[in-house]
């Protein structure tokens, strides 16, 4: 294993991270205190406790999950697209580092970071409202499943991507709809039998859930270990890419 | 000498159908310059590429030090120092941090006062804090050969070293390029410019429509192959080749004021002291006369004539 070489890209990669902070870190921050206070304080006011919770309060696991997926998957996939876009990508592949070192490499980095921005989304929110976690465990479990998942999703996002323009598509067009129906705002049983219905095949759904749970305990939208083994299944998926990418060299060595 | 690199039967076909080399064989031996001639897509970096990893062969094994690079790519990559053609840096990082990157990718702790030494030797030290994307474009090359320093190889690929770089920082490159000959690194470059491989090389490879053609000494090739001229300016002009010289391989200029004889080396023609005393007896005095050497550049041409 060579160590060095995994903490050299990950430092360059965090490095990168604190030299863009106001885009990287403080923009998310800011985006998400805006959805609170729209949500939360102006409009979450006038809305009654979903299952006994006050709707301030049940919109925070879904804001944390809302950004940790779009951080992730920006992160990563901005993380590997960039050196490949520039050319500086050659030195990774002749360098002797294996494919595994590299995409722990890549992904912890994309990872700690999306870790770091939803920890401090979760101490901003804290601020507006009184937060009880109630399984501190599975929240850092769900937390750190769905960043490291995410991140391997945009790694390869990263690795496909031809161009700036392909590289927005698949965040834009299916992730960011995907998280915005996947029940941030609201809870799916609020939703008619039939969307209800459709809604169970959105993966974010149970990433939320299974996060709200650990958050407020109660009733989840679906069985918490339905979530853990959705979110347990795309990571293994997202590996079984990531594997065949390496295996092939697919966009990497022609 | 043993060799350092060894390849055989390499042969690289591209998705595309495009056939970039085939069934490549050459060894490099330990220690020496070797430089790697031809002319653009001849093949010479997909060569390079598959060497140090960037590009999959088709076919064929290639070993470094005796490590098989697919089997042993840690131990083969880990003694190669690649400079890339095209300057390819990380903008936004500082000199000093790009070198310390590409050390530890390569496995090596780190290792500041060898960096330092490294930035010296390339005149790189007053710039170790500035940012590359402020530097000039030599000094992103001289980046560039840094970063591939940092981790200390035996083997140093040099693609296209000097593309692009004004003569006094090739000329520093030469120096430098020598001094890591001496402390006994193999180099191995690409180039066009003849006039690199004439300076610096120990041998000479001519790579041509993905094919080696040629692998050589340098001294020997540029004697087998190397061509002489002798050009005489006449006194007097003339109209036609006087009879009696057919036998020589003249050439009367438009005007009639110079005569060009071409004779290889080794050839068994009439020499040129024959062609003096016959020119002499037929009564055609000339004023100056000039020989020079054709150079591996005329060589190449005329090889890479040859094959098309």
């Amino acid at each position: 294993m060579n160590y060095r070489a995994v903490w050299a890209i990950y430092k360059v990669e965090m490095a990168r991270t604190l030299r863009t902070i106001m885009q990287s870190v403080i923009s998310p921050v800011i985006s998400t205190s805006l959805y609170f206070v729209v949500f939360g304080a102006a409009i979450g006011s006038r809305i009654t406790e979903v299952n006994g919770v006050s709707y301030g309060a049940f919109i925070v696991p879904g804001l944390i999950m809302l950004t940790l997926l779009t951080q992730s998957i920006s992160n990563a996939s901005f993380g590997i697209y960039f050196p490949k876009f520039v050319g500086t990508i050659f030195e990774i592949l002749s360098a002797p580092i294996s494919y595994l070192e590299v995409v722990i490499a890549y992904v912890g980095a994309a990872a700690t970071k999306s870790i770091g921005i939803g920890l401090i989304i979760l101490a901003t929110a804290s601020m507006f409202v009184e937060l009880d976690i109630q399984h501190p465990f599975w929240m850092l479990a769900f937390l750190v499943l769905t960043a490291v998942t995410f991140s391997l999703f945009g790694f390869i996002i990263g690795i496909w991507a031809g161009s700036f323009e392909q590289l927005q598509l698949v965040p834009l067009l299916v992730v960011t709809p995907l998280t915005f129906l996947g029940g941030s705002f609201y809870s799916i049983d609020m939703l008619p039998p039939e969307w209800r219905t459709i809604s169970l095949f959105n993966p974010v759904v149970y990433l939320v859930s299974g996060f709200r749970w650990a958050f407020f305990n109660g009733e989840p939208d679906v069985p918490v270990e339905i979530s853990l083994a959705i979110t347990l299944g795309f990571l293994a998926l997202c590996i079984g890419i990531v594997g065949w990418i390496f295996k092939t060299g697919y966009r990497l060595r022609t | 000498m043993q060799s350092v690199i060894s390849v055989s039967g390499v042969s690289k076909t591209y998705a595309t159908g495009f056939s970039a080399l085939k069934n490549i064989n050459l060894d490099i031996k330990r220690g020496e310059i070797f430089a790697l001639l031809g002319p653009n897509g001849a093949g010479k970096t997909t060569l390079i590429s598959i060497i140090c990893g960037i590009v999959n062969r088709s076919s064929g094994t290639v070993t470094v030090d005796g490590h098989d690079i697919s089997s042993d790519y840690r131990a083969a990559r880990s003694l190669i120092g690649l400079v890339p053609q095209e300057l390819t840096v990380e903008s936004f990082e500082t000199v000093s941090s790009v070198l310390a990157f590409s050390r530890g990718l390569f496995g090596k702790p780190a290792n500041p006062a060898f960096i330092e030494k490294i930035l010296r030797d390339l005149s790189l030290w007053e710039k170790r804090d500035a940012k590359i994307i402020t530097l000039s474009g030599g000094m992103k090359r001289r980046v560039m050969i840094g970063k591939a320093l940092s981790h200390e190889p035996k083997i140093l690929f040099l693609d296209e070293p000097t593309a692009g770089v004004d003569v006094e920082l090739r000329k520093d490159m030469w120096a430098l390029v020598r001094t890591l000959r001496e402390s006994g690194v193999t180099i191995i470059l690409t180039t066009h410019y003849i006039e690199e491989a004439e300076e610096m090389a120990d041998r000479v490879g001519v790579i041509n429509k993905g094919e080696i053609i040629l692998v050589e000494e340098k001294a020997e090739l540029m004697r087998k192959l190397g061509r002489k001229l002798l050009k005489l300016e006449l006194r007097n002009p003339l109209t036609a080749l006087p009879a009696g010289f057919e036998t020589y391989n003249l050439d009367l200029s438009p005007d009639g004021s110079s005569l060009t004889y071409t004779y290889d080396n080794q050839a068994e023609r009439p020499g040129v002291a024959s062609l003096i005393r016959d020119l002499e007896q037929a009564g055609i005095q000339f004023r100056d006369l000039d020989t020079e050497n054709s150079s591996l550049e005329e060589i190449f041409v005329s090889l890479v004539r040859r094959q098309a």
